[in-house]
């Protein structure tokens, strides 16, 4: 890893260096990839609960009289009927219907905050500031917000007496503000993973008091330190009913008309892992492109995702990737690939 | 550092061992570090002939994939098929049980060009510096 003047760090860096993290480049920041061994990582969140920096990740801070319906007209999820304390996934919409970003809204009562990919921040601001209104105050608070991840069975456990007790009986996606490990943060009940587990958004000053906080209370329940989470995607999430809304009617379209592709899930029969790119064919006829693959230790084989004809999106459907000369073979799998889970619904 | 003396490397991290005139090729422990855990190496077949430098197999880990290459011309007369069941073995012994592929030399001066522990120990510092 060559270090650069132009790559960010996160205020948990030194933390990672200490403990041997192998460092990547990811978005512009200096990220750990892994602390000890990939697979081992892997299990310990699906066993007993993992801790990620992801505070790469871009944090907007939305408030003004309008805020509500600039959001909604933005994203293509509904905020109308989210409460406060509760936080919605959606993608945010070009007028063609392709996709900016998926992000994640928390509604406070005065305000929301935007969660975005670390490697879309300047994107997704300049397309929201584009849409932004004048009564509407639309502010990047990215450098100003560390955020860790706590994700496993055991993360409750582990948190139990570092938060306030109503921060252990929240629903999934929803989220309070309170102290954690005694300083002020935004509790939520989120997450990537597929387990239970609990996002804690705070200011990087109080960096070093979390991030020991937690290793030391979780230490005696097996958690470690986790490298860098992969990200999926989507599919329930585009509400056509609560009015206009960037992409609308292109999307309404496609859904009238039937989809040409279909984003699916496929698994692999044998080992080699499919990667992004790479041809997805039927018979020797090209069907589209993988769009993200990976190993999955918990099923102990390759997984993958891809847009195909929608005439091949059935569960069951045999495939083909195309790997250079390789042809792999698939079959179009039910999401999540990943069902054991601790996470509640 | 302390890289084993009786294999020679290559640039792109594979070794390369001598043993009766024919060439064990693996990757070293530093590849092994960097790919994280390894899942699958694909192998070619045996009697394929490959040019020095050029990809011979792909080897994947959890996160990362990356292109093997042949550390000098030749033909192959052996693949691990250990790897096939258990690939975890280029982690965990990376300059023995998991080696990958073992081919007879087109021109063994190849061979002794290659980099010693000590090139390829400077290598990395130099890439680190």
């Amino acid at each position: 890893m060559q270090p650069s003047a132009t790559l960010k760090r996160t205020p948990f860096y030194d933390f990672h260096r200490a403990l041997g993290a192998k460092i990547v480049e990811f978005a512009g920041f200096e990220m750990p990839v892994r602390y000890t061994g990939d697979v081992r990582e892997h299990v310990c969140v699906r066993e007993r609960a993992g801790l990620f920096d992801i505070s790469h990740m871009g944090e907007f801070h939305v408030e003004g009289p309008g805020a509500l319906e600039f959001l909604s007209h933005a994203v293509t999820n509904d905020l109308a009927s989210a409460a406060p304390g509760q936080a919605v996934y959606s993608p945010m919409c070009r007028p063609d219907g392709g996709i900016v970003d998926d992000l994640l809204v928390y509604r406070f009562e005065d305000h929301f905050m935007v969660v975005v990919n670390a490697s879309n921040t300047p994107k997704d601001f300049e397309w929201l500031l584009d849409y932004c209104p004048a009564d509407v105050e639309l502010e990047d608070r990215s450098d100003r917000t560390a955020l860790l991840a706590v994700q496993g069975p055991k993360t409750p456990e582990i948190l139990q007496g570092l938060v306030p007790d109503e921060a252990l009986d929240l629903g999934y996606y929803r989220f309070m503000t309170g102290p954690v490990c005694g300083v002020e943060a935004v509790i939520s009940r989120t997450g990537y993973t597929g387990e239970d587990g609990f996002e804690l958004y705070f200011e990087p000053r109080h960096a070093a008091r979390v991030w020991e906080g937690l290793m030391s209370a979780g230490n005696r329940l097996g958690l470690e330190p986790v490298g860098l989470p992969l990200e999926a995607g989507l599919g329930w999430t585009v509400k056509f009913g609560k009015g206009d809304f960037v992409g609308r009617d292109a999307l309404l379209r496609q859904k009238e008309h039937g989809l040409k592709r279909r984003l699916v899930g496929f698994e692999l029969e044998g080992r080699r892992v499919p990667r992004h790119d790479m041809p997805i064919e039927a018979g020797g006829r090209a069907l589209g492109r993988v769009s993200s693959g990976t190993f999955s230790p918990s099923l102990e084989r390759p997984i993958g995702m891809g847009y195909v004809e929608s005439g091949s999106a059935q569960t069951g459907t045999a495939l083909e990737i195309r790997a250079g000369e390789a042809r792999l073979a698939a079959r179009v799998a039910p999401r999540p690939f990943y069902k054991g889970g601790s996470r509640r619904a | 550092m302390g890289y084993p003396s009786d294999v020679r490397y290559t640039r792109e991290h594979e070794w390369a061992r001598m043993e009766n005139g024919l060439i064990t090729v693996g990757i070293t422990s530093y590849a092994t570090e960097q790919l994280g855990d390894v899942v699958f190496v694909e192998l070619p077949a045996i009697g394929k002939k490959f040019e020095a430098a050029k990809p011979f197999g792909v080897v994947e880990a959890v996160k990362t994939v990356s292109d093997l290459y042949a550390p000098i011309s030749g033909e192959v007369v052996a693949v691990n098929e250990e790897l096939s069941s258990n690939p975890a073995l280029v982690n965990q012994e990376p300059y023995g049980e998991g080696w990958m592929i073992r081919l007879k030399p087109r021109d063994t001066a190849e061979f002794n060009q290659l980099l010693t522990n000590r090139d390829y120990e400077k290598l990395l510092e130099e890439q680190h510096a």
